[in-house]
């Protein structure tokens, strides 16, 4: 059967694609960034996952307010790079898992999680940034993706808890599928930022060290966390860290950390990473 | 607006249902700039662009002065108002400056020092009260 094995959280930050793809990833500015992710990206290329589960938000470039899912799954063969404004990032396409994501589809909705469908969807920094990270700058990325969408652009996004179950949910998906698959699921955005307004550039430490340790260690209680604590305390845009309860919630219930890099600034944001392996 | 618990979290603009009803078509001509031929046509002539779209004079103007808090105020979102900012050329960072009404330079130098301080950032009654 597939089985999830491993969780990926990390921020998504814009800036941090685009200077892997302008050339200036060893500027003094970006080098301590990219210098965190080191040991993860030797980790995932030791581990080789088949699937890659990459929650993350769109930013207004697929979906703008016309249509605004809450949870989207994407069942497409392949995902191109969206153009944000300046062109598509440089980046492969992102192929699909097509027979996954449709079960995954299947089973989350008659496990009560009402997903939407998502047959053609350009993909963002929010997927690729991450993608880049791990994978680095390759030809082809090395595994298969199963993009899902949150909203967390439109007030209010889902709540951790109902991210957190979700997680489970898609636990139990991916478990009832038959093949042999090595699955990990990435949880992305985040951590404090605020983009927007007069308290632009907001940081908190503090929050986000609380919010890692807990993430690792006790995921049920920071699942009830309300949203006005992500925003107020760590930035309007804070609120995307809720993704990464999805991730959790697809985990054992124990965890092995296996890698953690924080670093702030990559732009307007403070960046947070960790690997997190089932423990039972 | 009317009073919601989020509505004392100084400098910010929480984009809710009620924000997303009154920018509805501010947003939608920010979106619109995602493709060329429309970047080109509305650098060509802004107000005939703008006119295109069914938003109040105020939203208008706001997006003609480059008021990027005022944009947001009347109801933009900043991940559809950053789509101006890429039509003129500009980063995330250099709004961001503009939005918290410092230079970019001040602007970078506070992110390289850990970014702005939560103390004294999260409610408007602390910032009051002292």
């Amino acid at each position: 059967m597939a089985r999830i094995t491993a969780g990926i959280a990390t921020s998504h930050v814009p800036a941090i694609g685009a200077a892997l793809d302008n050339g200036r990833a060893g500027d003094d500015y970006w080098r301590p960034v990219f210098a965190g992710y080191e040991a993860s990206k030797r980790w995932i290329a030791g581990k080789r996952p088949d699937v890659a589960i990459v929650v993350f938000n769109d930013h207004a470039s697929a979906f703008s307010l016309e249509l605004i899912p809450t949870f989207a799954i994407g069942c497409a063969e392949a995902f191109a790079p969206a153009d944000e404004g300046w062109g598509p990032r440089p980046v492969p396409v992102v192929k699909g898992h097509a027979e996954l994501a449709w079960h995954m589809a299947e089973h989350l909705i008659l496990d009560e999680f009402d997903m939407t469908i998502v047959n053609k969807m350009d993909v963002d920094h929010g997927l690729t940034v991450p993608l880049s990270l791990l994978f680095g700058q390759p030809q082809e990325w090395p595994c298969r993706v199963i993009p899902l969408a949150v909203n967390v652009v439109q007030y209010p996004p889902p709540t951790g808890h109902r991210c957190y179950m979700l997680g489970k949910a898609i636990r139990r998906a991916v478990e009832s599928f038959a093949e042999d698959l090595d699955v990990v699921i990435f949880g992305t955005g985040g951590m404090s930022h605020q983009l927007q307004g007069p308290r632009a550039g907001l940081i908190n430490r503090a929050f986000d060290t609380d919010f890692l340790d807990r993430l690792v260690a006790d995921p049920v209680s920071l699942a009830r966390a309300p949203h006005l604590d992500y925003v107020r305390e760590a930035g309007s845009e804070a609120i995307e860290l809720v993704m990464w309860l999805v991730m959790r919630g697809a985990l054992d219930d124990r965890v092995r950390e296996t890698h953690r890099f924080y670093h702030v600034p990559a732009s307007n944001t403070a960046v947070g990473h960790l690997v997190l392996e089932n423990a039972g | 607006m009317g009073d919601k618990p989020y509505h004392d979290i100084p400098g910010t603009v929480l984009f809710d249902a009620e924000q997303s009803r009154r920018g509805y078509h501010l947003n939608m001509f920010c979106m619109s700039l995602m493709k060329a031929d429309n970047r080109a046509a509305f650098k060509a002539d802004e107000r005939a662009y703008l006119d295109r779209y069914p938003m109040t004079e105020a939203q208008k103007q706001s997006v003609l002065a480059r008021d990027w808090n005022g944009m947001l105020q009347l109801g933009g979102n900043i991940y559809f108002t950053s789509k101006i900012a890429a039509t003129d050329g500009l980063s995330f960072q250099q709004i961001a400056a503009k939005m918290s009404g410092v230079s970019q330079a001040e602007y970078a130098e506070m992110m390289l020092k850990g970014g702005r301080s939560i103390e004294g950032n999260r409610s408007s009654k602390e910032v009051a009260g002292g």
